[in-house]
């Protein structure tokens, strides 16, 4: 099965804080995605750039609006496309995932043409 | 209901959870699991009736089936091949690791605790959504919906159908424990339907249950749970008089517990106590164990009684542990003070019978027989068990 993994951050994200600590945290994720994708679980993902960038539309009206869709104190930071045979497998892997406050994992409908 | 029907609910409420757990075991899909046992079970509806309820009815239901699974093969393609599965199989009906899977299934961290215990109970012991509604005080659309919702997060969402690894067993034990409690306790007094108990309901709980405690020998828990069953069923001949009424702990004839079973339990519980990890399951059969080596009901020692209730609390602080420590205390302190401690609970507790049944005790006690009476009127409207309703009843007369 294919999961979706959200990871959330806090403000301004991943960097936030004191400039050692946040290098010590990349270079965590950095190992966190590399055994990952070495293992084949993780086939795809990026980091997203602060929710602060984000441009929201709506098509049914067209209006174009400054900020996510929902404006909240945690925003999605980043997110990983993973394959695994179940949920207990994604839950240890975001377990053990070392950046941000929260993962959420989605299983992805998969449907040729979608 | 015509006798047919009521046969095919008994044996549907009895041997659902086998066959879909056995269905579940051989394809992982709970919904194709249940709708194939709904099918052998509308078809049992049309043909029992006609040709008397069949010697083995869990094996003529699981044979439809497998029937129908092959007529559903030529009818998806999708489907094919877990249908061939279950149409091939020849297996007879090994339901117990089958349900060990599945309860562990149901109760996966990924779902909520009450859709956890309200899927365990559909699947595995086969309760009606009305049935999973009153146990928990509940409405019974809503329990349908979280039946439903949790379902489809199962297949949706991958969560597998396997007894966990080692590493997480023991943090998926509480919702399992919690499931098999609820399960023991619907058994042991049935919330509706003609008989006020269903022995085959808490034998089953209780057989799961020793399960888990060969799974995990090191887990004190499972042996709590297992004590306090076996304690509760000693009694069990001594709980129903000749008319299937109830008979209250107090006017119980000791004489007819089971000696033999309350010392296995005592048992359990010093296995449990060495491991020194004290749990509300270890707490609970140590209350019950107070009653069944009590040689009467004036012999109690209700001090001890309400201290357990007091540790209890630290682990489940719950309106019903509340509720049972203000009984202990009532017959350490008298009734007064522990009827102030019931008016703190009636909000939380104001649809459960046993609360207004309390009270009406207490108020009968301090003589205040009118508001007695009263009390007892709610506690009847609230319970559909044969047995509560006639003591109710009885108490009501005299």
């Amino acid at each position: 099965m294919k999961y979706m993994l959200m990871f959330t951050s806090d403000g301004d994200g991943m960097d936030s804080g004191p400039p050692e600590a946040v290098q010590a945290m990349y270079a965590k994720v950095g190992e966190w995605w590399s055994t990952h994708s070495a293992s084949g679980a993780l086939l795809d993902g990026h980091q997203l750039q602060p929710a602060s960038t984000a441009t929201t539309v709506d098509p049914r009206t067209g209006v174009v609006t400054d900020g996510p869709f929902l404006e909240s104190k945690e925003s999605i930071g980043g997110y990983g496309i993973v394959e695994a045979p179940d949920l207990d497998t994604v839950i240890a892997m975001a377990r053990t995932w070392p950046a941000s406050a929260h993962v959420e994992i989605r299983p992805i409908v998969e449907q040729p043409g979608m | 209901m015509t006798d047919a029907e009521v046969a095919v609910s008994r044996v549907f409420r009895e041997e659902a959870g086998r066959l879909i757990g056995s269905l579940v075991g051989r394809v992982g899909d709970f919904d194709l699991a249940e709708e194939l046992v709904q099918d052998a079970i509308v078809e049992a509806l049309e043909h029992w009736p006609v040709t008397g309820v069949p010697a083995n009815p869990g094996g003529w239901l699981l044979l439809t089936a497998r029937r129908k699974a092959l007529d559903r093969v030529r009818r998806s393609a999708r489907l094919a091949e877990k249908l061939r599965l279950i149409a091939a199989s020849e297996a007879p009906l090994e339901e117990s690791d089958d349900r060990l899977r599945l309860i562990f299934t149901c109760c996966h961290p990924a779902l909520a605790r009450e859709a956890q215990v309200a899927l365990t109970l559909r699947a595995v012991a086969g309760l009606t959504t009305a049935e999973i509604a009153h146990a928990f005080l509940a409405q019974e659309s809503a329990v349908a919906q979280r039946i439903v919702r949790a379902k489809r997060k199962i297949v949706s969402a991958g969560v597998a159908y396997r007894v966990p690894a080692p590493a997480e067993l023991a943090e998926r034990l509480d919702e399992v424990l919690a499931v098999l409690y609820l399960m023991f306790n619907e058994g042991y007094l049935a919330s509706s339907g003609p008989a006020p108990t269903r022995p085959r309901l808490a034998e089953d709980a209780e057989w799961l249950c020793g399960l888990l405690v060969n799974q995990m020998p090191r887990e004190p828990e499972p042996l709590g749970l297992l004590a306090l069953t076996r304690l509760n069923r000693a009694r069990a001949r001594a709980r129903l008089d000749a008319q299937g009424g109830l008979v209250l702990l107090q006017d119980q004839d000791r004489s007819l517990w089971d000696g033999a079973m309350i010392a296995e339990a005592g048992a359990l519980i010093e296995r449990a106590a060495l491991m020194r990890r004290p749990g509300p399951y270890q707490l609970e059969a140590a209350i019950a164990a107070v009653h069944a080596e009590s040689p009467s009901w004036a012999a109690t020692d209700w001090c001890e009684i309400a201290g357990l209730y007091g540790l209890l609390l630290r682990h489940r602080d719950t309106a019903v542990v509340r509720l049972n420590l203000a009984i202990a205390l009532s017959h350490v302190e008298g009734p007064e003070r522990s009827l102030g401690l019931l008016d703190e609970l009636s909000d939380a507790l104001d649809g459960y019978h046993l609360f207004h049944a309390t009270r009406g005790d207490l108020l009968h006690r301090l003589g205040r027989q009118e508001e007695a009476r009263s009390a007892h009127r709610r506690a009847l409207e609230l319970t559909a068990n044969p047995a509560e309703r006639s003591l109710l009843v009885r108490k009501l007369v005299f």
